[in-house]
């Protein structure tokens, strides 16, 4: 385990110690210290190691990750894990707007909840909250699943192409051209998984699908509002 | 005579509205007819205030002129000194604006890369991410970072020469974009994570972040990424040059880029493109004054663009204050776009040579702004590249003229002194004096 103090370091440097390791690398366990909710932390890493922050980040942690498994041990801000490649990251407390915006790959699991735009234009990221998420999650969410345990805000899945949205809880309302779907057994077994990865207690049964209808595919009149 | 014809009483002749013009008429009956608006490609058409609108005074006996052909007149430009490690050097003022690959078919960009690496200058992806085509072919890329993030990944995001963050564009500011089903290909569709044939919406913002503070903090992650090796800038449209300048400035933007309302896009309303945004001829000042104010004129590079056809227009664009200028439009006629040579295909589909702007359709005859297979064969991406560079050369060389005349041994140091306006507008807009005065409306001082 290396440990890297972020305050004495200063950015740079630690982004550049963990954008260093490459597949071989046998420095495999990594810790940030005082993060004390700075912006970017540990973005851009492509290596197959493990980076524990013990604290709190701000914007964009884990922007842009490759292959890492990210732990946060706090909360993390806006941002987290946005265009995600792959790899794994974890938030032990809430995360704020937009996390797993973008992401392509990859899976985010955030312990506590997630603030509005949770899954913002995903494109293939799987992320599984435990409690809630915000309004205006996966607004025009492309693929990928996202798992809330809990409830879902206001325009849950406005103008979503063909992600896959899975809610325990209550969805407050529903956005554009997103509908509830039928839990077919592949759905169930998707979920299984899903839920496996982000180690939730929670049972498949319990959660409902939402999707596109699809209906804002081809741009024709009706739509033009 | 006879007496019918001396009895005839004059009539009154037929008279068109100015209000209701035979277009507007025309497309009253279009939209009562079909319920939908007008999307089409380009920039604005109206006539505005332009580059027409002002002329170089040229050397005199006050001013010294440089020998036309072989005195020397630097055209260099370094692009992103601010804080990148690694800034662009390009060896003329004019750089090729980003244009997506899927609006424009993998042999336009690939040409597109050809012609500006020829002519020692940069070339910009667009929406939708980077070709390896375009990769190759292109020795300095920018790669745009834009809110859809459609191709986005930090493999291509390091391959790049500069990093372009796209918060608007000119010829749509507050307005994202559409690419319509009939121009995703196999390809088109894998690159930008969605299924084939359905229209693909660009948002119109960023979505993960709101405002300036946060744009800040997305450059900061940008350059954590990338190492501070590459310049980062900021992409705006002509709505409020001085305050998007500023900000950008703030934001830390090693260069802005600034681009009005003639400024062209692959597919929006023609009621946006027509009705939203300023002339380019607008901003530059205002932009160029925001940098004075901020002391960073010269230190955060400006490239405007929006209807820059010839090297006066650059000329013209340097002595405003610019760095350097990009041309999007200007390229794809450079490369057969809109050429007459496909006139009798162009009635087909109900225009003109010159007219056609039903880009997003993907039926473009020259096989520059499709995806048909069929129509891609027409276009040589070898022939375009080599027509592209001499266009980029004449440019050049027009713009070296001018600033000889105007006694400078270099384009950039061509000046607002340089310049008179034809119109009051122009002067207004361009801060330089109406001819034949030493006047314009606004001028400190003046009780106008």
């Amino acid at each position: 385990m290396e440990k890297l103090d972020l305050q004495a370091l200063g950015l740079r440097a630690l982004n550049e110690k963990l954008q260093k390791q490459t597949d071989e690398t046998n420095q495999k366990d990594w810790e940030i210290i005082n993060p004390r909710g700075s912006h970017a932390i540990a973005v851009g890493v492509d290596a197959p190691i493990n980076v524990t922050v013990r604290g709190s980040t701000g914007y964009y942690c884990g922007g842009m990750n490759k292959q890492a498994h990210i732990h946060v041990d706090g909360s993390a801000g806006p941002g987290v894990a946005e265009n995600m490649m792959s790899g794994i990251i974890t938030i032990e407390g809430d995360a704020s707007q937009y996390a797993g915006a973008t992401g392509h790959g990859g899976t985010l699991v955030i312990r506590g909840n997630a603030a509005s735009r949770c899954g913002i234009s995903m494109k293939g990221i799987d992320i599984v909250v435990h409690g809630n998420i915000g309004h205006m999650s996966a607004f025009m969410a492309q693929s990928g699943n996202l798992v809330v345990c809990g409830d879902a805000g206001d325009a849950l899945g406005d103008s979503i192409y063909e992600a896959r949205l899975f809610v325990r809880g209550s969805v407050k309302s529903l956005g554009a051209d997103c509908i509830e779907k039928e839990m077919r057994p592949k759905h169930l077994e998707i979920l299984r998984g899903l839920l496996e990865k982000g180690e939730c207690d929670a049972k498949p049964e319990e959660f409902k699908r939402y999707g596109s209808a699809r209906q804002l595919y081809n741009f024709k009149i009706d739509n033009a509002y | 005579m006879s007496d019918k014809k001396q009895n005839a009483i004059p009539q009154t002749v037929p008279v068109q509205s100015s209000t209701f013009s035979q277009t507007i008429n025309a497309e009253i009956r279009r939209a009562a007819a079909t319920g939908i608006y007008d999307i089409r490609g380009g920039g604005a058409k109206r006539n505005v205030p332009h580059f027409d609108d002002l002329l170089f005074l040229g050397a005199s006996i006050s001013r010294y002129p440089l020998e036309g052909y072989r005195e020397k007149c630097e055209t260099n430009v370094t692009l992103g000194s601010r804080f990148a490690k690694n800034p662009i050097e390009i060896d003329i003022p004019i750089t090729i604006a980003g244009m997506s690959f899927g609006s424009l078919s993998g042999g336009a960009k690939e040409a597109l890369g050809r012609g500006a690496s020829m002519a020692g200058t940069s070339t910009t992806t667009g929406d939708g991410g980077m070709t390896v085509e375009e990769r190759g072919h292109s020795s300095k890329l920018v790669y745009q970072y834009l809110p859809s993030r459609y191709g986005m990944n930090p493999d291509d995001l390091r391959k790049a020469d500069a990093i372009e963050v796209v918060v608007g564009q000119g010829a749509k500011p507050g307005g994202g974009g559409m690419l319509l089903g009939q121009k995703i290909s196999d390809r088109v569709a894998q690159m930008r994570n969605l299924p084939k044939g359905i229209d693909q919406r660009s948002a119109c913002r960023h979505p993960d972040w709101t405002g300036p503070d946060d744009m800040e903090i997305k450059i900061l992650e940008l350059r954590e990424i990338t190492g501070w090796r590459v310049p980062i800038y900021v992409k705006v449209g002509g709505a409020r040059p001085y305050f998007d300048t500023t900000l950008a400035v703030k934001a830390g933007a090693d260069v802005v880029v600034l681009d009005g309302m003639q400024g062209g896009t692959a597919a929006t309303q023609d009621v946006f493109i027509e009705h939203v945004g300023q002339p380019i001829l607008a901003c530059i000042r205002e932009a160029v004054r925001a940098l004075q104010d901020l002391d960073m004129h010269r230190e955060v590079q400006l490239i405007v663009s929006g209807g820059v056809r010839t090297g006066a227009d650059v000329a013209k664009c340097m002595a405003l204050g610019a760095d350097a200028v990009s041309i999007g439009t200007a390229a794809l006629i450079a490369l057969g776009d809109n050429d007459p040579c496909w006139e009798a295909e162009y009635q087909k589909l109900g225009t003109t040579a010159g007219a056609y702007d039903d880009w997003h359709e993907g039926q473009d005859p020259a096989g520059i702004t499709t995806q048909d297979p069929e129509l891609m064969k027409r276009f040589d991406p070898i022939e375009g590249g080599r027509r592209l560079n001499n266009y980029l050369k004449v440019m050049t060389l027009e713009a070296q003229t001018i600033a000889r005349a105007c006694g400078k041994s270099h384009v950039h140091n061509l000046e607002p002194e340089d310049l008179c306006a034809l119109t009051l507008e122009a002067a207004a807009m361009a801060k330089v004096p109406l001819a034949g005065t030493n006047w314009w409306p606004g001028k400190p001082g003046s009780s106008y």
